[in-house]
């Protein structure tokens, strides 16, 4: 079963933990997306560290939690995860975006055990937990299954006919998430293309909805309690984050989206991510 | 002759296939009632998803649900599947290696009157060039029922290609279909006639016609085009010299392409494909079409003189 770290404060420093781990491989990959990844973190940990039952040991159990990263850019928040969770050594971080690497720059569910299925190109993530659901509700199976978006990817289309079939389909076995950084590659969310009032977009396709600090860990082990607890319809939490989150070099800085730690500035972020510890 | 529309030999086929294993479920955006996956909504209501006019959402909830266990089978018109859900079949399914069927209807422009805009002519070549896809294109309802059925045991992701219109049927009940086996109708020396879909029973009456006139022209339905069966596009060059394509789809990217591939690399041999002439299609009746698009029999054997003369003559 999966690691048990039951206190928050437990959480909270697993989180600081996976944080590192994020910043090293990144800066040891010399290529990468820090912010989105950094931003993930404390939801992530609250997943993969209290919430879900999963088997590190069985990757392909049948009745583990599903976890699907829509926004696969974040890769290294998911490698760090499943690394820690003991789906593979943590050595093989390194590797991450090398030639014959398992850990290829977006997740591969062909090469890596505990990757559900392969993301990158944003948008399509929630269609396919909407139909991982399905199957799950066919079998009528306690699993369920949590759908980590950014909300840049929520300017796909695609995301909003998921979203019109998930309330169609009473999916209330699945949780999307809404890692709601604020920033896109290109700049603010809210210059490129506003995706404001996320929740009530959510609302409005007949979701239920809950909004939470994403960096407060006892909200979003409450809000992912309460999202099980609803029924009928799937739950949409908005969790507020700041990109870069953890590193006072990254925050709300949108130039690392896609760009990894240098070795000084690794220095510094483990420093105050351990500092935190 | 009796007439049968593929789509038509997909919805009673996928109905058995359904009643044979309940993993299978099935798919649609709206369209169940051409695309006749209708009929097995209606028996198993609980195994069919018609997520409205959505193709993208089509592609993700299939090969979320095949994650899940099942084998889904989604189907819409091809020029939607393969043109707007392109990305989504390309990272969702075949990326990840999802076991889903992607079934398309009115393929081609046997689509008729509904238009250039309706009528897929490169829906082969786009399934075509995605690492790890098979597709396949029946030259008729036995085809076509016989290829829907072999999907219940062959895993992986698929693209089978039906079509609106009535065609005729060439095969009976006994007819063995194997994904990536070609069927030699008939051996020839003179020339092979490589086809597929409704341009087999053309290519069929082409090569009767011809023997009359001293041709001896062979006919090869290439139903699976990828992987295609390279062994008897080798043997059918070597043997006949010359090598004609048929296909009711663009000569650019489908059959005729595939197979100037294989002789190209292997045998080179003088090739002539028919097919539709990098242009769209337009409103009409499907036989009209055919004819205004050198999509028939004559147009077939008008390209089997032209592969012959262009033989090297022998010394």
């Amino acid at each position: 079963m999966a690691l048990a770290v039951d206190s928050i404060q437990g959480l909270t420093r697993t989180a600081c933990t996976i944080r590192m781990d994020i910043v090293e491989m990144l800066n040891k990959a010399g290529s990468g997306h820090t912010g989105g990844s950094l931003s993930a973190a404390d939801i992530v940990t609250a997943l993969y560290f209290h919430k879900m039952r999963h088997n590190p040991s069985d990757p392909k159990w049948p009745e583990r939690d599903r976890f699907i990263l829509c926004k696969g850019h974040a890769a290294p928040v998911l490698y760090a995860a499943l690394a820690r969770s003991g789906y593979f050594p943590l050595d093989e971080l390194k590797t991450l975006r090398q030639f014959g690497s398992r850990l290829q720059g977006h997740p591969d569910s062909k090469k890596l055990p505990g990757v559900e299925i392969s993301t990158g190109s944003l948008g399509q993530g929630l269609s396919v937990s909407c139909g991982l659901a399905l199957s799950g509700k066919m079998d009528e199976k306690s699993w369920r299954v949590y759908a980590l978006l950014g909300d840049g990817e929520l300017q796909e289309g695609q995301v909003w006919e998921a979203a019109m079939a998930a309330a169609h389909y009473g999916l209330d076995n699945l949780t999307a998430i809404i890692d709601n950084n604020g920033l896109q590659i290109d700049g603010a969310c809210s210059e490129v293309m506003c995706v404001d009032s996320i929740s009530d977009k959510f609302a409005s396709f007949g979701w239920d909805t809950i909004s939470i600090d994403g960096h407060n860990m006892e909200e979003i082990v409450d809000a992912l309690d309460r999202a099980e607890a609803h029924k009928g319809r799937p739950t949409a939490i908005v969790a507020r984050t700041i990109k870069g989150k953890g590193c006072s070099l990254f925050e709300g800085k949108v130039e690392y989206h896609g760009t990894p730690p240098s070795d000084s500035e690794l220095a510094v972020a483990l420093k105050e991510i351990g500092g935190r510890q | 002759m009796n007439k049968v529309a593929t789509r038509e030999a997909y919805g009673k086929a996928l109905l058995e296939l359904g009643r044979k294993n309940p993993s299978v479920v099935a798919l649609d955006a709206d369209l169940s009632g051409s695309t006749k996956t209708k009929v097995f909504g209606k028996e198993f209501p609980d195994r069919f998803f018609n997520v409205g006019i959505a193709e993208q959402n089509l592609m993700g909830i299939a090969a979320g649900l095949s994650l899940g266990g099942k084998i889904p089978f989604a189907s819409t018109f091809a020029v939607f599947a393969t043109g707007r859900a392109w990305e989504q079949i390309r990272q969702s399914i075949c990326y990840p290696g999802l076991n889903v069927k992607i079934v398309a209807s009115h393929a081609g422009i046997t689509v008729g009157e509904d238009g250039g805009s309706h009528q897929s002519v490169e829906d082969i070549s786009l399934m075509r060039t995605i690492p790890g896809m098979t597709v396949i294109v029946p030259a008729d309802g036995v085809e076509t029922a016989k290829a829907i059925m072999a999907m219940g045991e062959y895993t992986g992701p698929t693209y089978i290609r039906v079509g609106r219109a009535k065609t005729e049927l060439i095969y009976d009940d006994s007819y063995d279909f194997r994904v990536g086996k070609a069927d030699v109708l008939k051996e020839g020396d003179d020339a092979t006639i490589i086809a597929c879909g409704v341009m087999v029973p053309e290519a069929v009456k082409a090569a009767a016609e011809l023997l009359a006139e001293g041709v001896r022209a062979g006919v090869i339905n290439m139903s699976t085009i990828k992987p295609i069966d390279y062994e008897a596009v080798i043997k059918a060059a070597k043997a006949s010299g010359a090598i004609v394509t048929a296909e009711e789809h663009s000569i650019i990217g489908g059959l005729g392409s595939a197979v100037a591939e294989v002789i190209s690399e292997s045998c080179p041999a003088p090739l002539v494909r028919v097919g539709i002439k990098d242009i769209f299609g337009t409103s009409g009746r499907p036989d009209d079409l055919m004819e205004r698009y050198g999509l028939t029999a004559q147009a077939i054997k008008n390209a089997v003189k032209e592969a012959v003369a262009k033989k090297p003559r022998k010394v």
